[in-house]
């Protein structure tokens, strides 16, 4: 039996391939975003205006922001399904608080511990007890929406001073811009993240307890502590996403962001984030984010239907999973036959 | 050594059977604690309230819960074998509408209207199913893409329209508000396949295999478990459930528009873990899910006899999602340290 | 011992079987022959391939080329269920049970009697599984799920799953590793009665007395090729070494003499209840110790509690003179511990990442520049880990899992030598490895114990343990029981000690 001198470099380069492909799969939500704009820019009166793109930015300002800390969970291989009841009960709060005459920079630190308390909970309850964050989520979904109902039950405060309103719309920009301010905090929030997911230990040790929690926890990676602290944060952005939301539509209610989680979750996979952790980058997740917000701008523009458009999504979202496990499977049956093919048995 | 070894003497393992019985009463505490934590409520809400326990207050119970009991049942099949299927709630908005739809200003029957209900959920589900399980991708997102993609095509063709009551034949709605000996046909019919699911899942191959699947995909892999077939029809009978459960919701109610039931997955999810089926599969029963299901529809109509702010419900419900399950991982745990215990003082005894 | 010439026709055969998992050659053009009423031993060392040649027997990997003969038929395996329909019935050295489900569910899943109706009789799976119970003369209720029991008894469900279907062939993947001496009586009784039944048994074991007591024939792998199938009866157990081993133990065990220092490592009455207690050791600067004992003696254990990934209930951990904080492996790290998992591929590594990162994660500390990691100082630190333990490897960016075991082990074994730690334990550090791999690997624990560096080593491969270690210590059923000196560690007062012998003749 003789042994091809090539048999042994063969492997490793279909794993490359394997793994450059799936890693692609983000460069091609990039691809993709740029191409909508290109397209949109060309098509679409109106859409490469600095007042529509002002307006379809800040439209998703919310998701974008809660998507960057649920990069980080999802990267880590947990999920925080209670972030929209979070917003609502920080956009709640904020409404109740105001109606009972506080202040506004006495409110804002208030919704902010709030939404640290939050995320306390619910990282205590997968740190501590133990049980896994898809369900103690869902849990403190229902909960936080509730405590929002309890706060302020179906009434809506809207009497918010227009020089607070004013940060929050799209209407005002930053000079010579057409971004607006919550994007602009989206950007410096994104880049933030982006240094900590791919450029210090942290970010190395989320990466090690998605793919592989046990050996992360083995090799001294304080695994409980960055899962708590992970949760908390994305529970502190969600509170804020709340006061961004409440001033930007002037408007304070406890359904606010209803059903934001799944969007924010749908933003994150189809940038390419593994469910299953471990893998993905935060371009991608911010690639994710900016597609929906554009494709979704741009169909109303054109006068599709919002059902479309929630189609679309969920296509994307499929396909997002779909298309590079479809991939892979392809190069390995092609690596087999090629590696089935050229070795018939000589003994 | 020799080769003529007796059969070793009976060592006698009598802690473990101990902790065995131990085990089993706690498995089985699930339903029954959820049980008597409704009676409980029930029986509080009562002294309460005598009128929540009138023949209205008992038929509105039984009505309100039928259809998550429902729902319940079929998220619990694909639960068990370690998925999830977050599409339930838009499979009943579109097969709701499309069953609505199609009997508007017709004289359609019952029968034919609940299959093209269940036709439709079922088509549904083999499609979550088939992605889950032969495309091997992660079923959360998998399903949440069929959630959106549901909703919309409901939104799509339904633009807006409302079918009402007046439209659909009254036989549809008998089936709704109809009885029989005093007892609504909704809670029968959820009764009777839960009886049915509970009596599958327990008594037939492919019933134990889900739990099989759910408990060790591995070992269920070694035991040669046509796992992708098992976990596809799992989704098929959710999908199915969920389309059925559209076609009853029409009976039930008469009008229906396009985001019926939206966003009842996660109440359902709630349900089901409530019930005792675990997040991580392998565990629980639907009867355990309907309790649930039973529990937290209860919760809901208690806080209106009780005149509490109907805006507390949301929050009940998640604190007691969140204690049903931290109470079963914390008693769990202790079990596991109970049972590590002494079969180590068994071990160092003989 | 009592033998019949085998009867001429197998009822199951390898015939020049081959099989590959990316660069590794798991098998190549291997033979095998299995008769009736034979109990046959399948030698080898660890990596030899005798894992991969059952997984092939039993469906669960389709062997690259060569025939599986059923009867003297070819056959090919679908799946683990098209052998099981075979009659074949495996059972591994980690049984796969079903912890939620009861054990008269795991022994008939997918194939439960049935009444009217195709329903499961529930009855009989329960009247059936006590009279299984009672054949083997152990006391588990067959409603007790499977979650808790014991590796010994999760073993005895596995054959009474092999009873249930009357198995024509019975294979087993070292079954006596975490077996006591009475609980290895009662499974030999149980497979001479099977053999005198007519059924074919094919037995792995690493201790040569067991083979030599249960079985009439052996065939010996040796890094995935086919040595030799012969009688047992005409070996003597240093001919079956000679067959596995195939070169001279020296080669194999380079062991150097090293000045013996202070303590380094002071292990002071650790208990974790139920797994071990009342354990206390020391290790010395440049010294190399031993921890032996049988699967489940709780080795592993005492490993995870000194470096503090489990907690223990009692005792304490100093290193250096000072004492460990508890259930802190950073605060074990800082302090110069270091451990290498048994477990390589769940806990020594994470597979999906590439090899630098990999030897990077236990220095996220030392690879920065202004506080950000710094990719050309990661490159840096695993590149010069890779030439000095010689990593066989494409590039540093390639995910460890394309690497062969050998060389994961060495990528763990750098992550944890880069950390430049004082106390070094390693757990079964040659498992699953090739021969030529494993002597680098002890050539290395050598020279870094010349160098002055404490090492803990846990092993199951005796051999290993006699060549390598300065001191062993054993441990049965949770305690320290003995300490042997280099000078008079035999596999015989090694085994005797593991196995408890001592205490059962008291018994």
């Amino acid at each position: 039996m003789t042994t091809a001198p090539d048999t042994k470099t063969a492997p490793a380069s279909r794993a490359s391939l394997v793994r450059s492909l799936a890693l692609r799969w983000d460069t091609a939500v990039g691809v993709l975003l740029v191409a909508v704009l290109v397209v949109g820019l060309g098509s679409t009166d109106g859409f490469g205006s600095s007042e529509n793109l002002a307006f379809a930015f800040n439209d998703i300002a919310e998701v974008a922001i809660i998507a960057l800390p649920m990069t980080l969970l999802v990267v880590a291989g947990q999920v925080d399904l209670s972030v929209a009841s979070m917003l609502g009960l920080g956009s709640a709060l904020t409404g109740a608080l105001w109606e009972a005459g506080w202040a506004f920079e006495t409110i804002v630190p208030v919704v902010l511990l709030v939404g640290v308390a939050g995320g306390l909970l619910n990282g205590w309850l997968v740190t501590r007890v133990g049980l896994p964050s898809l369900a103690v989520t869902i849990g403190t979904l229902a909960l936080y929406r509730g405590l929002a109902s309890v706060a302020l039950g179906s009434d809506a405060v809207t009497d918010f001073p227009q020089t607070y309103a004013d940060w929050a719309v799209d209407t005002t920009t930053v000079p010579g811009t057409f971004l607006t301010y919550p994007v602009l905090l989206f950007i410096v929030l994104a880049a933030v993240t982006a240094v900590v997911l791919h450029a210090t230990g942290l970010g190395r040790s989320l990466f090690a307890i998605g793919a592989q929690e046990e050996a992360a926890y083995f090799a001294g990676i304080r695994v409980k502590r960055i899962k708590l602290l992970l949760f908390v944060v994305t529970g502190l952005f969600s509170a804020f996403a709340g006061v961004i939301f409440t001033l930007r539509y002037g408007s304070a209610r406890a359904d606010n962001g209803l059903g934001f989680e799944m969007l924010v979750i749908a933003s994150v996979l189809l940038g390419g984030i593994d469910f299953d952790g471990g893998k993905g980058t935060l371009f991608g997740a911010v690639a994710g984010v900016l597609l929906i917000g554009v494709l979704k701008n741009l169909l109303t523009l054109n006068d599709i239907a919002n059902e479309v458009q929630v189609i679309v999504t969920g296509l994307l979202l499929v396909a997002s999973v779909l298309t590079p496990r479809v991939i892979a499977t392809v190069v390995e049956r092609r690596h087999r036959r090629a590696a089935n093919t050229p070795a018939p048995q000589s003994t | 050594m020799t080769t003529t070894i007796e059969s070793p003497p009976d060592t006698a393992k009598a802690p473990q059977r101990s902790a065995s019985s131990l085990v089993d009463a706690v498995f089985r505490a699930r339903e029954i604690s959820i049980a008597g934590a409704l009676v409980l409520l029930i029986l509080g809400t009562y002294l309460a309230n005598p009128l929540f326990l009138s023949d209205q207050g008992v038929k509105d119970l039984l009505l309100n819960a039928s259809i998550l009991v429902l729902l319940a049942v079929g998220q619990s099949a694909v639960v068990i074998t370690r998925n999830i299927d977050l599409s339930v709630g838009s499979v009943v908005g579109l097969s709701a509408f499309a069953c609505g739809k199609f009997v508007a200003g017709t004289d359609h029957g019952v029968l034919t209207v609940m299959l093209l209900g269940i036709a439709i959920g079922v088509v549904c589900g083999l499609v979550s199913g088939a992605l889950v399980s032969f495309g091997r991708v992660p079923a959360l997102v998998v399903t949440l893409g069929m959630l959106y993609i549901i909703q919309g095509i409901d939104y799509w063709w339904a633009q807006g329209e409302q079918i009402s009551a007046s439209d659909v034949p009254d036989a549809v709605l008998g089936l709704g508000s109809g009885s029989l000996l005093g007892v609504p046909y909704l809670p029968l019919i959820s009764l009777v396949l839960l009886a049915a699911t509970a009596y599958f899942l327990r008594s037939y191959r492919s019933g134990r295999e889900l739990y099989a699947i759910g408990s060790s995909p591995e070992a269920a892999r070694l035991a040669g478990i046509p796992i992708r077939r098992r976990v596809l029809a799992a989704y098929a009978f959710s999908g199915a459930v969920a389309g059925f459960a559209g076609a009853l919701w029409l009976a039930r109610f008469g009008t229906v528009v396009a985001d019926n039931a939206h966003g009842w997955e996660l109440t359902v999810v709630s349900a089901v873990v409530v019930g005792g089926v675990a997040i991580t599969g392998g565990t629980g029963t639907v009867w355990g899910a309907a309790l649930g299901a039973l529990l937290l529809t209860t919760i809901g109509s208690v806080l209106v006899v009780l005149k509490v702010d109907s805006f507390w419900q949301g929050a009940i419900t998640g604190a007691l999602l969140l204690l049903a399950i931290s109470v079963d991982r914390i008693v769990n745990l202790r079990m596991t340290a109970a049972l590590r215990k002494r079969s180590a003082r068994h071990d160092h005894g003989a | 011992m009592n033998q019949s010439a085998p009867d001429p026709a197998p009822v199951l055969a390898l015939k020049g079987v081959s099989k590959s998992f990316g660069a590794v050659r798991a098998l190549q053009d291997v033979s095998l022959q299995l008769f009736p009423g034979e109990a046959h031993a399948l030698a080898g060392e660890n990596g030899a391939g005798k894992s991969t040649l059952i997984k092939a027997l039993a469906g669960v990997h389709r062997p690259d080329s060569g025939e599986v003969l059923l009867d003297g038929e070819p056959v090919v395996f679908h799946g683990p269920a098209d052998a099981r329909d075979a009659g074949i019935a495996v059972i591994y050295q980690e049984p796969t049970l079903f912890p939620d489900l009861s054990i008269a569910e795991n022994i008939f899943m997918g194939r439960q009697p049935r009444r009217a109706l195709g329903r499961i009789d529930r009855k009989a799976v329960h009247a059936t599984t006590a009279g299984l119970m009672r054949r083997l003369g152990v006391d588990l209720s067959p409603d007790r799920p499977a979650r808790g029991l014991s590796i010994a008894d999760q073993q005895i469900v596995e054959i009474a799953k092999a009873l249930s279907f009357d198995a024509r062939v019975l294979i087993m993947d070292e079954p006596t590793a975490a077996l006591t001496g009475s609980e290895t009586a009662r499974l030999f009784s149980v497979v001479q009665t099977l053999r005198a039944e007519g059924a074919a048994v094919l037995f792995i074991s690493h201790r040569l007395d067991e083979i030599f007591e249960l079985c009439q024939r052996v065939t010996t792998l040796r890094d995935g090729r086919w040595i030799s199938s012969e009688p047992l009866e005409e070996l003597t157990e240093d001919d079956l070494v000679r067959r596995m081993v195939g070169r001279d133990l020296d080669d194999l065990y380079p062991k150097q003499e090293a000045e013996v220092g202070e303590v380094a490592l002071s292990v002071h009455r650790l208990t974790r209840e139920g797994v071990f207690r009342d354990v206390s050791f020391d290790v010395r600067r440049g010294e190399i110790v031993a921890l032996a004992g049988l699967v489940g003696a709780g080795r592993t254990e005492v490993a995870q509690a000194v470096f503090g990934v489990d907690r223990a209930d009692a005792g304490e951990v100093k290193v250096g003179g000072t004492v460990l904080r508890p259930g802190s492996p950073t605060a074990a790290m800082a302090a110069g511990l270091a451990l290498v998992p048994e477990d390589r591929r769940q806990r020594g590594l994470v597979m999906d990442l590439s090899i630098e990162r990999n030897i990077g994660l236990t220095g996220l500390d030392e690879v920065r520049k202004r506080g950000l990691v710094s990719r050309a100082l990661e490159h840096d630190r695993a590149a010069d880990w890779a030439v000095r333990l010689q990593l066989k490897y494409n590039r540093l960016a390639d995910s460890v899992g394309v690497l062969s075991g050998g060389n994961q082990q060495k990528v763990v074994l750098a992550k944890w030598l880069a950390t430049g730690p004082a106390v070094l334990i390693v757990d079964e550090p040659t498992r699953g490895i090739d021969v030529g791999t494993k002597a680098e690997v002890h050539r290395l624990l050598s020279s870094l114990a010349a160098d002055g560096l404490a090492v803990l080593m846990i092993s199951s491969d005796l051999p290993e343990v006699i060549g390598m270690a300065d001191r062993v210590l054993v441990m049965h059923e949770g305690r320290l029981v003995a300490e042997i000196p280099r000078a008079s560690a035999t596999e015989e007062s090694v085994m005797a000690a593991a196995t408890g012998r001592n205490e059962r003749a008291a018994a």
